[in-house]
């Protein structure tokens, strides 16, 4: 069953990519990513992985080398992080359009300016419309097995769309963890070769990315629509299927204490295991908390975000990213999936833990104290609240 | 039309256009065994709009600055999956999408090494936006964005001279060739898929759109170029720039002026008055190139 080594999470990526046999990893280093490349680069020198690296000059051309590759047949992976992401970003869009099941592991870093290295999620939350399926991980081991299930889940035919995993920038990128590595026999048996429906071949050519006027734009929009779709129920039967041969169980939602809470976190990545230990703080003292943790944020689970409002009070969601002019976008989305349901518990929404600020669990303590303010008002004061600003910011 | 050719009749192409005319020449020198990876322009409008296709061999048309690197992905797959033997990878740019937006993507492929063959297809302007300037416009021509007008003679700068930019990266084989050399122009996109590793060849592809003239003088107008020295047909092999070969002298080169009159573009020049001192300066850079080009070629000998 494997192996038990302490490894920081970009490694955890990258031993992922190794496991899951890649055929081209077309890679430009970007910090908190660059143990990816690095890592890849020193198994291919070193005989122990067989794949094509590609050190291109940007992540532009790192993403257009991975559809070509991709579209002649080749399993790709790569990484990136903030400004790398952002130029990849036109070329993202292109992949989701094509149908190409790239996986990329990103070290969710913030975007400038101003500049900063550190954690948060602008990076792809702003890219929450490219098409990608998007997985965040809580630690070390979520990113390595995300990964590893995000090739199954792109390449299942009824899907064929990329995936993004997202890891937090240092606070797991470069944080040492025990993790479980699976045995490549196991991996094998897990994920079959990578089949295309079609490639560029010459003995069958076909066009890709072609010029699509108003009579059928919509009609390729709408099947990438229902790939998304389609993804719900192949991520439910890819989890389920790692959980029976790896017995680590991934959900898209998962809940903890949630069943008679008042006030309910959600979070996602690195600060949800921080939110279980304020929980459990907070439940000491009485007060009825619970937490929530999104691994998938696209396709959004709905159903699971409806069940989950039933139970509180206060749906607190967590955002470790600013839609300027709206506030947390894991909030918009919430909103959003509650739109039309009968009763709603009080939204709110807090930001905190831009560009590497720690989230701490006296953060969830001030975000409790706001949230049974609301309770007894029985309506926010504030949608949205920024939560630990500095001097005469302070709200 | 022969019906084993791999571009097919039927493009939504201008008529007269020179690209489509150099594409379909370089279809014919590279062979069924081609993978194409275009960039936005033109080519790839008025080929594929979709269900309808004018590509017999695999083509892939991503965005408007990457075709080098979605080729150099192209070249690492087919080779990991040992599919690599016996196939030409070309990467199609016009002018826009090399010279410009492209220019780092390319320059990047060359530095990697990818065994793909880049051909640009220069037409000296945007052309499917509406013809708007770009780096490989020449000096004095007027389009949308560099107008000639009272106070201007239309393209303050010079052309980019891509191609000896290219053969500085030192890759095995560069060239530039005319569709009126048609003969030339095959030998040179033989040659460049045949060496190993990048090769580059920039196709002067006259728009009778853009430039202003009559459809059918499209073949004429890059005869005009040729032999007026305005475009000079040379090769590199190998990594040394020293190496270069002019490979057509004209017997006499004709003035320039008598190419510059056939096209709408350079109008101004000649009417309402003549600008003799703008035409002498564009002769005068004309003739300069030709003898930096000259001495070259003496250096090689």
């Amino acid at each position: 069953m494997g192996t038990k080594q302490v490894v920081k999470g970009n490694f955890a990526t990258a031993v992922a990519a190794k496991l899951v046999k890649v055929d081209v990893v077309p890679a430009y280093p970007i910090t908190p990513s660059t143990l990816f490349p690095e890592q890849i680069s020193t198994y291919i020198a070193n005989g122990e992985m067989d794949a094509e690296l590609l050190l291109v000059e940007s992540e532009h051309s790192a993403m257009s080398a991975a559809i070509g590759a991709s579209a002649s047949g080749a399993r790709v992976a790569t990484a990136t992080a903030s400004q790398g992401l952002k130029l990849m970003s036109e070329m993202l869009f292109i992949a989701s359009g094509m149908r190409l099941p790239i996986v990329t592991a990103v070290g969710n870093r913030a975007l400038s300016a101003p500049i900063n290295i550190w954690c948060d999620h602008q990076d792809t939350i702003a890219e929450r419309d490219s098409g990608w399926l998007q997985f965040y991980a809580e630690n070390n081991q979520n990113a390595l097995d995300l990964m590893i299930m995000a090739f199954k889940i792109s390449e299942d035919h009824r899907v064929l769309l990329p995936s993004m995993v997202g890891l937090d920038a240092f606070v797991l990128t470069h944080t040492m963890e025990g993790v479980d590595v699976p045995l490549q026999e196991e991996v094998d048996k897990f994920l079959p070769p990578y089949k295309p429906v079609y490639t560029l071949d010459v003995k069958n050519p076909i066009t890709f990315g072609s010029f699509g006027t108003p009579a059928y734009y919509t009609e390729f929009k709408y099947q990438q629509w229902e790939a998304m779709k389609n993804a719900e129920e192949v991520i439910d039967e890819v989890f389920s299927e790692f959980y029976s041969k790896f017995s680590r169980k991934y959900e898209k939602l998962s809940e903890y204490r949630t069943d008679d809470a008042d006030i309910i976190f959600l979070t996602m990545g690195s600060m949800s295991g921080t939110a279980r230990a304020a929980v459990d703080k907070l439940r000491e003292k009485g007060i009825k908390v619970g937490a929530a943790k999104l691994t998938v944020f696209r396709p959004f689970p709905f159903d699971e975000i409806k069940a989950l409002s039933k139970k509180a009070k206060v749906l607190a969601v967590v955002d470790r990213n600013i839609s300027f002019g709206f506030g947390g976008a894991v909030f918009g989305e919430v909103a959003g999936a509650l739109i039309n349901e009968k009763e709603n518990p009080i939204l709110m929404d807090f930001i905190l833990g831009l560009g590497g600020r720690d989230v701490t669990q006296d953060a969830f303590s001030a975000m409790t104290d706001k949230a049974e303010a609301s309770i007894k008002k029985g309506k926010a004061d504030k949608m949205v609240n920024w939560i630990n600003l500095k001097g005469e910011l302070r709200g | 039309m022969a019906s084993d050719e791999l571009f097919a009749s039927g493009h939504r192409g201008c008529a007269g256009c020179g690209e489509a005319i150099a594409v379909r020449m370089v279809l014919q020198a590279a062979g069924p065994n081609t993978i194409i990876a275009n960039v936005t322009g033109c080519l790839e409008v008025m080929t594929t709009a979709y269900p309808e296709t004018a590509w017999k061999v695999p083509w892939i048309h991503t965005a408007f600055e990457n075709a080098a690197a979605v080729a150099s992905g192209i070249d690492v797959a087919l080779k990991k999956l040992g599919k690599r033997s016996g196939i030409n990878i070309l990467a199609f740019g016009g002018d826009g999408g090399t010279f410009d937006i492209g220019f780092q993507a390319l320059s990047g492929m060359l530095e990697r090494g990818n065994n793909v063959t880049y051909i640009v297809f220069d037409n000296e302007a945007y052309m499917n936006t509406g013809i708007q300037r770009c780096s490989s416009t020449p000096f004095a021509a007027s389009t949308t964005t560099s107008p000639a007008g009272k106070v201007s003679i239309g393209k303050k700068q010079k052309k980019k001279p891509i191609a000896s930019i290219v053969a500085a990266h030192d890759i095995p084989y560069t060239a530039t060739a005319a569709i009126a050399n048609y003969r030339d122009l095959k030998r040179k996109v033989k040659k460049a898929v045949d060496v190993d590793g990048p090769s580059f060849v920039h196709i002067f592809s006259p728009c009778p759109t853009g430039w202003r003239y009559p459809s059918e003088l499209t073949v004429e107008l890059s005869r005009m170029a040729v032999e007026t020295g305005v475009f000079v047909l040379w090769e590199v092999e190998g990594p040394d720039l020293n190496n270069i070969k002019v490979t057509y002298r004209p017997k006499e080169r004709k003035p320039v002026e008598k190419y510059l009159k056939m096209q709408g573009r350079f109008r101004h020049l000649f009417k309402p008055e003549r600008r003799t001192d703008i035409l002498n300066k564009i002769q005068k850079d004309v003739d300069e190139k030709w003898k930096w080009l000259e001495g070259l070629n003496e250096m090689a000998r």
